[in-house]
């Protein structure tokens, strides 16, 4: 079925085709629209979900904690500041190895306050131990949504699905949706592995864990996160043999024989392509590689992509003082640890688009004749005066 | 207790195998020693409401003794008991004695 509907409620949709046992959510822009769209959902009873108003999104991530503790599947939504408030909580979600699925929509960081898009909210989050999957459209969105229940119970971590802010959330899109029957068979019923509700079987969620065994337990999901890569691809796939669109690590559009890579994530990638496919038109080789999966990001796969080429990094997002933004230092330590040197495999950094700053077809060409002359290091913001 | 590696432990830390705290027992911790004297008490079981330890020994409702593999010596049973005719029927003595 074709549905015209923004972001906001294609993700809306995919949490009421999922039907999460619980809810818990506190409204932030851009991502309110979810949240409202959905308690409608509760309020009309087209869902069997306990939704859980909370005061701060500190509170929402921890309701979901405890809910997802007693075995139940859970959701919830943020955005920006919101998501920053939650910090404490995601790492403990993350390594109590909850799968809650929480639709991130990707907004700048105050201050100054913004509430348009950038990537510095689920960047900033990107070391708590969630899997993190970035979507360009709508589409991709609900799509993403649906997979990361599969993805989050199967891997036995907690997912982040993100979409930018405005851009994807408050654009009307075409898309296609599936039938409530089928989102369910896809996502299967949950069988938790344990919860502390069952008084048959008591059990001790979160005790003080000190030098002795910490460690240990932090060595479990250093060693099982990069698994979850095999689980976000045989779901992928299964939802293409399913459903007709296939799911991959990321996307690689006309790579092949290209000369030019240029590396981004979520909508930018949109336009991208759109460059792409002019300068194509015109003879040049040049292609674009929009990762989905960041985390754990899929370092060798990507290089395995990338080597050879002279490669193009756009980050929508900084970690200040450093080299580049965290999407360019991950593509170079790819690339290093993949025996890629400066010479055969030149990366050039940008950062755009900070606090929705516009990142044009124009400033995309700029980015791609920098990388074309190989300006290995270059580090550049595009669009921004000076 | 030899310490387990990461592949051989539940993950996050959960304890699966509940009650362990009776592995632990926390009777070396003590510096101080609650004594029974049976003849002050009037089993108002006073020591086994408040005991933070579980460490009260009751058999068909009648206060027993203290069970001194997890007793603490925190002494709150002490403070707690009222006695008989100003005597109290729990005494605390350094452990040493």
């Amino acid at each position: 079925m074709r549905v015209a509907i923004t972001g906001n409620d294609a993700a809306a949709l995919a949490m009421k085709q999922i039907n999460p046992d619980v809810v818990a959510a506190y409204p932030i822009t851009p991502q309110t629209q979810i949240v409202q769209t959905f308690s409608q959902y509760v309020h009309n009873g087209e869902v069997d979900t306990v939704f859980v108003t909370v005061e701060s999104e500190h509170s929402a991530m921890s309701a979901v904690v405890g809910a997802a503790a007693s075995g139940a599947r859970t959701m919830t939504a943020t955005s920006a500041n919101g998501l920053a408030l939650m910090w404490e909580i995601l790492y403990i979600a993350a390594s109590l190895r909850l799968p809650i699925v929480m639709t991130v929509v990707n907004r700048a960081l105050s201050a100054p306050i913004n509430i348009h898009c950038d990537h510095s909210d689920s960047m900033g989050a990107r070391d708590s131990g969630w899997i993190q999957i970035y979507s360009e459209s709508a589409q991709e969105t609900y799509d993403n949504l649906i997979q990361a229940v599969r993805i989050a119970e199967e891997a036995r971590f907690p997912v982040m699905v993100c979409q930018d802010g405005f851009i994807t959330s408050h654009s009307v899109e075409v898309l296609d949706v599936l039938e409530d029957k089928e989102v369910r068979e896809f996502i299967g019923e949950y069988k938790p592995a344990y919860s502390i509700l069952d008084v048959d079987n008591p059990i001790t969620v979160g005790p003080l864990d000190l030098f002795d065994y910490y460690f240990e337990h932090k060595a479990q999901q250093i060693v099982d996160m990069p698994k979850a890569k095999d689980v976000v691809l045989k779901i992928g796939e299964e939802f293409g043999k399913k459903f007709g669109r296939k799911y991959g690590l990321f996307e690689a559009y006309m790579t092949d024989d290209a000369e030019v890579v240029v590396v981004v994530m979520n909508s930018a990638a949109g336009t991208t392509k759109a460059v792409i496919d002019e300068l194509r038109s015109k003879g040049e080789k040049v292609g674009l590689l929009k990762p989905r999966l960041f985390r754990p990001f899929p370092a060798a796969e990507i290089a395995e992509i990338l080597k050879g080429k002279k490669v193009a990094v756009l980050d929508r997002a900084m970690s200040f003082g450093a080299q580049a933004g965290p999407l360019s230092i991950e593509i170079q330590s790819a690339l290093y640890l993949a025996g890629a040197t400066a010479s055969d495999t030149p990366v050039s950094s940008f950062i755009y688009g900070l606090g929705g700053r516009d990142i044009t077809t124009d400033n995309i060409k700029h980015a791609i004749d920098v990388a074309k002359e190989g300006r290995h290091g270059h580090f550049e913001m595009l669009n921004v005066r000076e | 207790m030899s310490l387990k590696g990461y592949k051989e432990i539940p993950d996050a830390g959960l304890i699966l195998n509940a009650p362990t705290s009776i592995q632990n027992k926390t009777g070396s911790w003590r510096s101080m020693k609650p004594i029974f004297h049976e003849e002050n008490c009037i089993n108002c079981l006073f020591c086994w409401w408040y005991c933070p330890d579980s460490a009260i020994i009751i058999e068909d409702g009648k206060m027993k003794g203290i069970n001194y593999d997890y007793c603490k010596g925190c002494g709150i049973c002490v403070h707690e008991c009222p006695g008989k005719k100003g005597n109290k029927a729990l005494e605390l003595v350094p452990e040493k004695e």
